[in-house]
Formats: C-alpha cells, structure tokens, sequence
C-alpha cells in the first residue's frame, strides 16, 4: 500500500521537472536580491554604497549564468509555463546589462537628491526578475505575472520622488494607464481562454491551425494588441509617455525607456507570434495602423518641444512606430529586425537620457534643450559623444541607428505591398532628424553661458563612455549583434 | 609589389585616423602639433593619390584595385572598393583640394583651429570613400557621414546666419538622399548582393526603373544641385568658412554628377532615357536662368554659388542628352565633357572661392559693394583673380572651356535649340564674372582700407598659383585627362543600353 503511495507520488513528481538549472538565474536574483533588501535594512551605510555594489555584483553573476546555461534547444518547462530557448536567453542578457548601466546613471542621481534609498536598486533588481519571466513565459498566466511584477516594481521607480509635484503626477497617471493596459491584456486572456480554453500559447497556435480565427477571438485580439500598444506607448495609446517621462526622476526614466521596452518585446513576440501566429493578417493591420500613427505622430510632435525630456519621448514613441514595422513584416527577418531595433535603441535611449544627468549640476536638473548649449565648448568629449548619441536616434550612418533602420525598412520592402510603408518610414525620419540636429545645433554651435568643466562621477563618465561608443562600435561593425539577434529566432 | 598597397583603404583611413588624431590628440592646445599633423597627414594623401594615379591602368574601363572583404555578411553587405577612369580623377582632385583647404586654414580660421582641421581630414576620407565605395549600402554610409563634419564645419567656423544655412543643407541633402536607401535596400534585397556591379546588370521592369529612378533623381538632384533643389546651395556656401566652400563647390558638388553616371544611368537606363527631356530642361533652367541670377547678386560667395548651379547644369545636360544621341562617339564626347566639366568647376570654383577668402580675411566683408580698385593694392592677387574669373567665364585656353565646349557640341546634334540655350552661358558667364571683376578689382581705390591692402602672402600664393597652374594645364592640355577616362566612359555607355527584356510580340501586325 505504502510502496504503492510512493510509486505514484513518485511518478507525479517525474512529470514536474526536477531541473532547477534553466530557472537558477531568475532564483538567484529572487534570493539575493531578498537577502540584499534585508541587509540594506540593517546597514549603517550612508551612502548605501555596499547596496549599489551588491546590487552590481548580482547583475554580473546574474549574466554570468545565463550566458553558461545558454540553450541549444527550445525547451517547454515547469508544466510548460516556462520556455526556456536561444530568444529568452537573448533578451535576459539584454536586459541585465541595460539594467547594469542604469544603475550606473541611477547612482550619481539618487545620491545628489532626496531620494537615496537602498529600494531604489532593489527595485531595479525586482522588476528585472519580472521581466526576465516575461520573457520566458509560455502561458499567458506566466506572461501576465511576469508583466505585472515588472509594471509593480516600475510605478514605484518613478513614485520614489515623491515630495516633487509633477513626480507624484507622472506616478498616478503611470500607474491608472499602466493598470487599465494590464486589464485590456487580461480581458483580451480571459477572452482567449473562453474560446480555446487553452492557457498555453503553444495550444492557443495549435487550435488557431486548426480552427478558423472566430470573431471573438480577433475581438480578444485586439485588445491584447492595445494592452500591448499601451505598453509600448504606440499612438493612439502613448498620453502618459511624455508625462511620465517628464515627471519621473531622470535615473527612472532612464531605466524606463530601456529595458522594460525590451520585455515587451518579449511579451509581444511571445502572445503574437508564438500564440497568434495563426491570425497574422488581423494582429499585422491592427499593428501597420499603430506604426504609422506612431511615426507621424511621434515626430510631428517632438519637433515642438522645448523640454528635452519631453523630446526624447516623443522621439521615443516614434521609435516604437519603427519597431513594429519589423513585426508588421511578419517573418523571422522582420523580428530580428525589431529586435535589433529595440536593443540598439534601448542602448542609445540610456545615453540620450543619461547625458542629462551628466549635464545636471548638483540638485538642478537639465530639463530644456537650451541647458545643454556649450557643452561641445565646456567639454568637447562630452559634447562629441552625446551627439553620437542623437545622431544615431536620427538614423545616420555610421552609427548604429541607421542599421536599425536599414533593417526595418529591408523587412517592411519584402513584404508585397507594403512599400509605401517603407516610404512614410523614409520620409518621417527626415522630420526625426531635424529635431535631433537641432539637439546638435545647441550642443555645439550655441555659446555656453558659463565655461567651466563639467565634472561628472565616474560612474556617469563610465555610463556615457559605454553607451555612445557602443552605439559607433557596433554602427561600424554591427554584424555580430546582428547575428547575436538572428540566433534567437532560430526556432520560430 | 607596388599593387599589394590597398591603396584606396589607406586614401580613406588615413585622412580619418589622421582628423582623429588631431582631435583626440594634441587638440588646440598644442596647435603647432595639430598643424603640423595636419599638414603632414595631407601631403601624403595627396602623394598617395599620385601614387593611384601611377598605379592605374585604366585601358580596360573596368574597376581596378578592388579590396573586398566581409564586412555584413548576413546582409551581403561588403567593404568592397574599387575605382575606374570616372572615380580617380575625382579622388586625386580630393587629395589636391584637401591639402590647400588645410593650407588655406592656418591663415583664416581663428579659433578652434584644430578642430578645423580635423572636420577637414575627415571629410576627405569620408569623399575619397564616396568615390571609392563598389557595394551600394558602404557608399550610402560614406555618402551620408559625409554630411556630419560638413554640417559641423558651417554651423561653427561659419557666418552669422550659419545655423540656419547648415541645417537647410543637411536636411535638404538627407532628404534627397533617404529615398535612395529605400531603393538601394529594394533592389538589394531583391538580388541579394548590394554590389553596385550587380544592380547595374539587374533585370528591372519600366516601373521599378521609374520609381527608382526618381529616388536617385532626387538624392543626386539635391546633391549637384539642379534647379528646383538648387536653394540650400547659396545659403551654405555663403555662410560657409572659406574652406568649407572650397570644399562644398569642389568636391561635394561633384558626387551628384558622379551619382548619375555610376547609379542613375547604369541602374535605370530606361527610365533615365524615358525622363531625359526633364533633366535636360532643368539643367538648362539652371544654365539659363540661374545665370541671370547671378548676374543680380551683391554678394560674392553668392554670385559664385549661383556661377556653380548654372555649371553644374552642363553636367546634368552632357549626362542626360547621350539618351538623345545615336551615335556612340558623339555620346561619349558628351560624357566627357560632362566629367572635364567637373574636373574643371573644381579647380575654378575652388580657385574662386579662395580668392574670396583672401579678400574676406582682410576686409570681412563679402559685399561686391564694399570694393573697389584692389589692383592698386594687390596686383599680383589681381593678376591670379583675373585668370580665375575668365576661366569660370569658359574662355578658351582653361578649363573652363573644353567640358562647356564638349557639351554644347554634343547637343547641337540632337536639337539646335538646346545647344543655343546652352550657349547662352558664353554670354552671361562672361557677364557675371567679368563685371565682377571690374567691380571688385578695377577703378581707384574705393577707401583707405582698399589703398592699403596687402598683398596675398607665400601662403596664399601657394594656394592660388598651384590652382592657375593646373587650371591653365587642363586648359591647354586635357588630353590625359581624357584618357584616363575615356575607357570606363565607354563601358559606362554600354550599361545604358536598354534593360528591359524585350517580349516577342505575337500575332500578325
């Protein structure tokens, strides 16, 4: 009887995998970024210096793993909630390095203001756990856990500067957005689920090949797409990008406009393509009308802008529209090129919002595109490198923005009849760059109104220094991270 | 042993480490260093291109000298380089200009010098690499970084109106040039090779070749520039610090023509000679017109700038009127003409906008009016100016004649009424140029400040004798030239034949 008891316990237990190894690195951070927070509590550090180095130190060893245990293989785990394949390894290590260089910037920042506190990291560390399960998961139950981890960890981040007025704005409406999206995604599930009653994305394509897309299904469709568009922050769904932008502490947005865009990368990838494969033609023109109004809207009005915060986001938005061109294409190519699109932009995005914690004086803050005249007079290494940066986002050769786009638009020209969409593409960014060379203008043409140096930290030159010359190094030679980019699709 | 250089990576990369250098190295704080770099780093780009001089053959038309190596491999994108009889005269006129713009600038810019000439050498690089580039996408980078230095050297070193000039130049130049990706990625990815060789003998329907036609229409348009693109030109080189003109007029100028003949022609024969009528109208608005224009301006650098679109107008009008021709030779003359056409402007164009710097950098002013009778007072500059402005008047003897002259010839055989309008700019280039002249140079001394001006120094003067020089030696001389040349010109003439496969017609007609 007992023997018996065991046997079947035992069989029970076979089914559920044993192997901890794919999932340690997301342990790991759990573990020691619980065991950082207790430490911070009982630290005397003033300065929380052992909390941003622990906080470091768990990053690196967090990398380290995931670059060891780098599958060969796609692999369903954990009752299939889990996948463990080339594409989420790529965004993890993605991902923990651009939150690596945000902590750099974070650091200088927080130490300067009110808002020093151990959590702050920490926070870092948590929502990186969630989107390193984002981009692993393989049920939309573990996809919306891990998008919800991620958002939770996020709307605290730019709440942290809470005596700042338009801080405490930018949080409230972060957080009423951030949840309504997260409720059109979790309707759009329930949606799903009631028609297929599958939870898996595997089964959800297994029954789009075999059945007919019904009406509600599309209908669950679109608002999955708008959950995702609101996280994006793809017009007509993108009100709270400049706000929150603007309104959060600039090491937040800096963070923000990094790698939480690469998980939702991942969550789209993960829903549209691996889910919603079957149902191409209703999610691509649902995404082709997103990416124009995105590219229109988003360039048409950064050139307004005199706050540079709100420049960068309104440059941000209309990134996203030419990001989704490569999904729109919908084959491997075209999301390798959203992918290289979103890396490299999530690259050049932290040097661009970095500079201005480079350029801020102690609690001042740079927030017009006029504060940062004379800096190629004040500090013409600054000064060059900062316009790498922009001139990139503007899509110039030989920086790496312009392989970004040279993908895209390759994608979108592959498909039939979507050329005019590489045209409006095309035509869009000649306004992009007009605002990003005005950036350029004020940096080197305008007289600075005072001559002295900037003296930044270390890590903020550090911060800088990785950022920009990434963004030429791999302008001059971006064929490896495109490669990097192309194994990730291997099994799709 | 000699050919084992690569020759054309060190014509590109030299230039580029050496602007660096100069930057990140001594900087303007060890200025006479940065000089001395500088000047260092040029004549032995300018001796390098004597040495691609000697090193290519040129009898056979084909690409000499190639280098490739992967560079994209997943794309098919290489650094592959290569150069015919139509990219080494104009490589060799870079290295020739460069090295007077750096001469040029140790007298005339005043401040941040080191950073001059840093922009400076890495332009060239970046030109040299426009001319040298054999895979489309290589030549879009060098065609585009191109405008990065460019941009920085107007709005810094430039004029009081240079933010406004500058950036109506990069946008102008980036808007033309965009639409030239989106076809260059078409076509690329639709043979997989973005070899410029491969896209010459790519098949393409009348649609296709029209669509991309106008992509390259509008990237060179802008570039050379023709008549309705034709304003961020005077805006720039007005503002421009002298060298940035020189090099703006030289050698910029010079890649819209060089567009046509290595992309638009090849790529879009059909296309191309479908729309000639269009081209050839505009360039002889800008001919025409343009030289009314200029005839009106106040302005020095402007009048020049305008002299340049209505010049450029005979390069447009002796690459598109070969569609018009019939026979090969008179097609090839016209070609030629074309090509000595920018030769020449370069040199005379160059020249002029020096000799405006000599002026400007004693009296700061560009107004004609504020001249008057520097004869008196700079005989020996008046002596040089004098050459200058009748070369640019096209007289016989310089260079300015022979590419005017091959043109006109050219088209009298299609239709007498192209080459007439044509001719006019026998009339009004005289005009303009020599009423300048008299204006600026001839007549008493038009104050105090005219009387005692000094005359151009040994620096000046070794800019501005090399110039007449090799101005007057072209002149007299353009045989080499055309030999050098006429080989790839005929090659080039081939790849204009009709692309499109002709479908057998059935039934009875």
């Amino acid at each position: 009887m007992d023997i018996n008891l065991v046997a079947v316990a035992s069989q029970a237990l076979n089914q559920v995998s044993h192997d901890f190894w794919p999932i340690m690195p997301e342990l790991f951070l759990l573990t020691a970024a619980s065991i950082v927070l207790i430490l911070d509590v009982f630290s005397t550090d003033l300065d929380r210096k052992l909390t941003y180095n622990l906080s470091q130190f768990i990053l690196l060893v967090t990398g380290i793993m995931i670059v060891f245990q780098f599958p060969s293989s796609q692999d369903f785990l954990y009752h299939r909630h889990f996948i463990h394949d080339p594409l989420s390894a790529t965004l993890k290590i993605s991902m923990v390095v651009l939150t690596g260089i945000a902590l750099m910037f974070a650091r200088p920042y927080i130490l300067q203001r009110r808002i020093l506190r151990g959590e702050y990291y920490l926070l870092h560390l948590f929502a990186l756990l969630g989107m390193m399960l984002l981009v692993s998961g393989s049920s939309l139950l573990s996809l919306y856990l891990g998008l919800e981890l991620m958002s939770l960890c996020l709307y605290a981040l730019v709440a942290m500067n809470r005596r700042e007025k338009l801080s405490a704005e930018a949080a409230v409406k972060y957080f009423v957005m951030g949840a309504i999206a997260s409720g059109f995604i979790l309707y759009g599930i329930s949606f799903v689920y009631g028609v297929t009653g599958k939870i898996h994305v595997a089964d959800i394509a297994a029954f789009l090949n075999d059945n007919e897309a019904s009406l509600t299904l599309r209908f669950a469709l679109v608002f999955i797409v708008t959950g995702l568009a609101f996280k994006f922050g793809a017009v007509p769904f993108q009100m709270w990008v400049p706000d929150v932008y603007h309104g959060a502490p600039t090491s937040t947005t800096v963070f923000l406009a990094s790698a939480p865009k690469v998980a939702a990368f991942g969550l789209a990838i993960r829903i549209l393509v691996f889910g919603f494969a079957g149902a191409l033609i209703d999610w691509q023109s649902l995404l082709i009308i997103l990416a124009v109004l995105s590219m229109v809207v988003g360039n048409l009005v950064a050139l307004a802008q005199t706050n540079i915060k709100r420049l960068l986001a309104y440059s941000a938005i209309a990134h996203i529209g030419y990001f989704l061109l490569g999904f729109i294409a919908g084959n491997t190519q075209g999301y390798t090129a959203s992918l290289f699109y979103i890396l490299t932009y999530a690259i050049t995005s932290l040097g661009g919002f970095g500079c201005l914690i480079y350029m801020a004086k102690g609690q001042q803050e740079v927030s017009q595109i006029d504060d940062l005249k004379g800096l190629g007079q004040r500090n013409p290494w600054a000064g060059l490198l900062v316009s790498f940066l922009f001139l990139s986002m503007a899509g110039l050769p030989p920086f790496v923005g312009f392989w970004a786009k040279l993908e895209v638009i390759k994608a979108v020209l592959n498909v039939d009849g979507l050329i005019w969409l590489a045209l409006v593409a095309a035509f869009m960014s000649i306004i992009g760059l007009f605002y990003y060379l005005k950036v350029v203008k004020v940096i080197f043409f305008d007289k600075a109104e005072n001559d002295t140096r900037i003296r930044a930290e270390r890590s903020l030159r550090l911060g800088l220094g990785i950022t920009s010359i990434s963004v030429i190094a791999l302008g001059l030679f971006p064929s490896q991270l495109l490669e990097f980019c192309k194994q990730a699709f291997q099994y799709i | 042993m000699l050919t084992q250089i690569p020759i054309l990576s060190l014509l590109i990369w030299l230039p580029l480490i050496g602007g660096f250098l100069v930057l990140f190295g001594p900087g303007d704080k060890l200025l006479v260093w940065s000089q001395r770099i500088s000047i260092f780093v040029s004549i032995l780009i300018l001796l390098l291109s004597g040495l691609l001089l000697y090193m290519f053959n040129g009898a056979s038309g084909e690409m000499e000298l190639s280098e490739v190596a992967q560079w994209i491999p997943s794309l098919n994108i290489n650094y592959s380089l290569g150069v015919d009889g139509i990219a080494v005269p104009l490589i060799v006129l870079t290295g020739f200009i460069n090295l007077l713009v750096i001469i040029g600038a140790i007298g005339s810019i005043k401040f941040r010098r080191a950073q001059y000439f840093s922009a400076t050498l890495v332009l060239t690089g970046l030109m040299n690499g426009v001319f040298a580039a054999q895979d489309a996408i290589l030549f879009y980078v060098f065609w585009e970084a191109m405008l990065i230095p460019m941009f920085l050297m107007i709005g810094v070193w430039g004029g009081p109106n240079r933010i406004y000039a500058t950036i109506k130049f990069f946008l102008f130049t980036f808007f033309g040039s965009i639409f030239m990706l989106v076809a260059l990625i078409y076509m690329g990815s639709s043979i997989g090779s973005f070899n410029i060789a491969d896209m010459q003998k790519m098949p393409l329907s009348l649609l296709e070749q029209t669509w991309i036609f106008v992509a390259f229409v509008a990237a060179f348009a802008v570039k050379i520039p023709m008549v309705p693109v034709h304003t961020w030109l005077p805006d720039a080189h007005v503002e421009a610090p002298t060298g940035g003109s020189v090099i703006l007029a030289a050698i910029m100028l010079k890649m819209g023509g060089y567009g046509f003949l290595r992309f638009a022609l090849p790529i879009t024969p059909d296309a191309a000679s479908e729309y000639a009528w269009l081209l050839i109208a505009f360039s002889l608005v800008a001919i025409a017109y343009i030289g009314f224009v200029a005839l009106a301006q106040q302005d020095m650098k402007k009048l020049i700038a305008y002299s340049s679109i209505a010049h450029m107008g005979f390069v447009t009008l002796g690459t598109f009127i070969i569609f018009n021709l019939a026979s090969v030779d008179i097609s090839s003359m016209a070609l030629q003409g074309a090509m000595i056409q920018m030769i020449s402007h370069g040199l005379i164009s160059g020249a002029l906008f020096f000799s405006i710097g000599v002026l400007y950098d004693r009296v700061h002013s560009r107004n004609i009016a504020d001249y008057g009778g520097v004869i008196n007072s700079m005989p020996i500059f008046g002596a040089l100016m004098m050459l200058f402005v009748l070369a640019n008047a096209g007289l016989p003897g310089t260079s300015g004649f022979i590419g005017e002259f091959f043109v006109i010839l050219a088209s009298f055989q299609t239709d007498w009424r192209i080459a007439l309008v044509a001719a006019t700019t026998l009339i009004l280039g005289a005009a303009y140029s020599l009423w300048l002249y008299k204006r600026v140079i001839f007549g008493k001394p038009l104050n105090d400040t005219i009387e005692r001006l000094e005359d151009i120094n040994s620096r000046e003067k070794v800019i501005l004798f090399s110039l007449a020089i090799l101005i007057l030696a072209l002149g007299i001389f353009p045989q080499p030239l055309i030999e050098i040349m006429q080989p790839s010109l005929e090659v080039l003439l081939e790849l204009t034949d009709s692309k499109i496969v002709e479908v057998a017609v059935g039934g009875a007609h």
